[in-house]
């Protein structure tokens, strides 16, 4: 043994632990954002009268939702090049972040939008609506209010897998810790108080989620 | 010097998805059991123990996995346990899963309906009776679709272990990338073989959930 728990290392580093949780939550809600925009144009194609198109997005779903995180990331770390951008860390991980999320939320939201009844959508085009309209209006809206636990819940747990992105060295709050740790060599007590940094911002999110569906979707249902 | 991809690192690559399948099955059967005894906990009347497990359950959901594995592979260290890089990260992945599993059983046994707890309790079935003949099975049965989605989420979880340097197929996938200089081709592999073992559990996990579905109704 000969080794007694020290946590100081932790109050030292404190700033910089706390500047890499900003680094989470930014690389989190670049990922949720990118994630939100594949997911609804992944539902337009998954419903798109071109197979081909039908076919590729339920390939890509399928891909991304059974391989993991870890090999996806490494994956688009080296196909980047090949597409003109130079190897960056933090866009690479917004990227992986992004489909991965995405591949879930297609998903996710394409539940919420069978879930209106198609005499809805059928009344809003006799109203006079146009078809964009309807999708945003009759179709969008309180399809994402149906869906938004799960949809908010996935974003939880992308916020929870950006700490993977520490194995392309992005910045974010495991890679901060790893150079803490490997300056001091207090493995155990700089992952031990993260974790709890982790805990205290996914409790944060779901607060700022469940505040946010309050405002958001607080029209009567009947 | 730079070798190419071929038999033997194809091979070197099926030795870690070996030791992937490995780490999944001793997370699975350890979860499974620890698993069981958090559910019961969570829906215990005792307030101090469905407290305490709805905490272990909120702790574990809300952390990164590779923190757990972190924690528990240097927390083992600190104890004056020297314990193999296995066998840490499989008392990691066993936790995680024994709260995942927990919570989907848990609401499993809260899908019965109550009144067949209530009618094995009138026919005068004990607690332990009550559970295992009457609650449980019902539960499980409940539960297999969600279950079998899980450990597609396991098996891509023991991923992170490559992260703490244990050689499973991420790791073999990382060392014959460096080894032969074609990330691309590599990682396009090790990818394949995740998902030739994860959709199929995945097509079987939406299929009991369509089953169950038809005969809910």
């Amino acid at each position: 043994m000969g080794h007694s728990l020290d946590f100081s290392v932790v109050y030292d580093n404190a700033p910089a632990l706390l500047w890499g949780c900003l680094g989470t939550i930014g690389l989190a809600l670049a990922g949720m954002a990118l994630a939100l925009v594949i997911g609804l144009l992944g539902v337009l194609a998954r419903a798109s009268r071109f197979a081909p198109l039908r076919i590729a997005t339920v390939a890509f779903i399928e891909v991304i939702r059974n391989t993991p995180f870890l090999v996806q990331i490494f994956f688009i770390f080296f196909v980047l090049p090949y597409a003109g951008l130079r190897l960056n860390p933090t866009v690479t991980a917004i990227i992986a972040l992004g489909i991965n999320g995405g591949a879930y939320a297609i998903e996710i939201i394409r539940g919420g939008v069978q879930s209106i009844p198609r005499g809805q959508i059928e009344a809003g085009l006799a109203l006079g609506l146009h078809r964009l309209q309807v999708f945003r209006l009759v179709v969008l809206r309180p399809a994402l209010r149906a869906i938004y636990p799960a949809l908010t819940s996935q974003f939880v747990l992308l916020t929870l897998t950006t700490s993977i992105c520490t194995s392309v060295a992005a910045y974010e709050l495991t890679s901060v810790a790893q150079r803490i740790e490997s300056d001091s060599f207090r493995s155990f007590e700089v992952y031990f108080s993260i974790t709890f940094l982790y805990l205290a911002m996914s409790w944060l999110l779901m607060t700022g989620f469940a505040a946010i569906a309050g405002r958001a979707f607080a029209w009567p249902t009947r | 010097m730079i070798t190419s991809f071929g038999l033997p690192q194809f091979g070197f690559l099926l030795t870690g998805l070996q030791w992937t399948l490995v780490l999944t099955a001793i997370a699975l059967v350890g979860g499974g059991i620890a698993g069981l005894a958090i559910a019961l906990a969570r829906v215990a009347r005792s307030p101090w123990l469905w407290r305490s497990a709805a905490g272990y359950i909120a702790l574990f959901q809300g952390t990164p996995l590779l923190m757990q594995l972190f924690v528990v592979y240097y927390g083992l260290g600190l104890l004056g346990l020297k314990l193999p890089a296995w066998a840490a990260v499989a008392i990691g992945f066993t936790l995680n899963a024994s709260a995942f599993l927990g919570d989907i059983w848990r609401g499993a046994i809260q899908a019965v309906p109550h009144g067949q707890a209530e009618a094995a309790s009138a026919l005068g079935l004990r607690y332990a009776a009550r559970m295992r003949h009457v609650v449980l099975p019902q539960a499980l049965r409940i539960a297999q679709p969600a279950t079998v989605g899980y450990l597609v989420q396991l098996i891509k979880g023991t991923s992170l272990a490559a992260i703490v340097g244990f050689i499973e197929l991420a790791r073999a996938g990382q060392i014959v990338a460096n080894q032969t200089h074609s990330p691309l081709l590599v990682y396009g592999v090790v990818g394949a073989l995740y998902f030739a073992i994860c959709w199929p559990l995945s097509l079987y996990s939406a299929r009991l959930e369509t089953r169950l579905a038809v005969a809910a109704r």
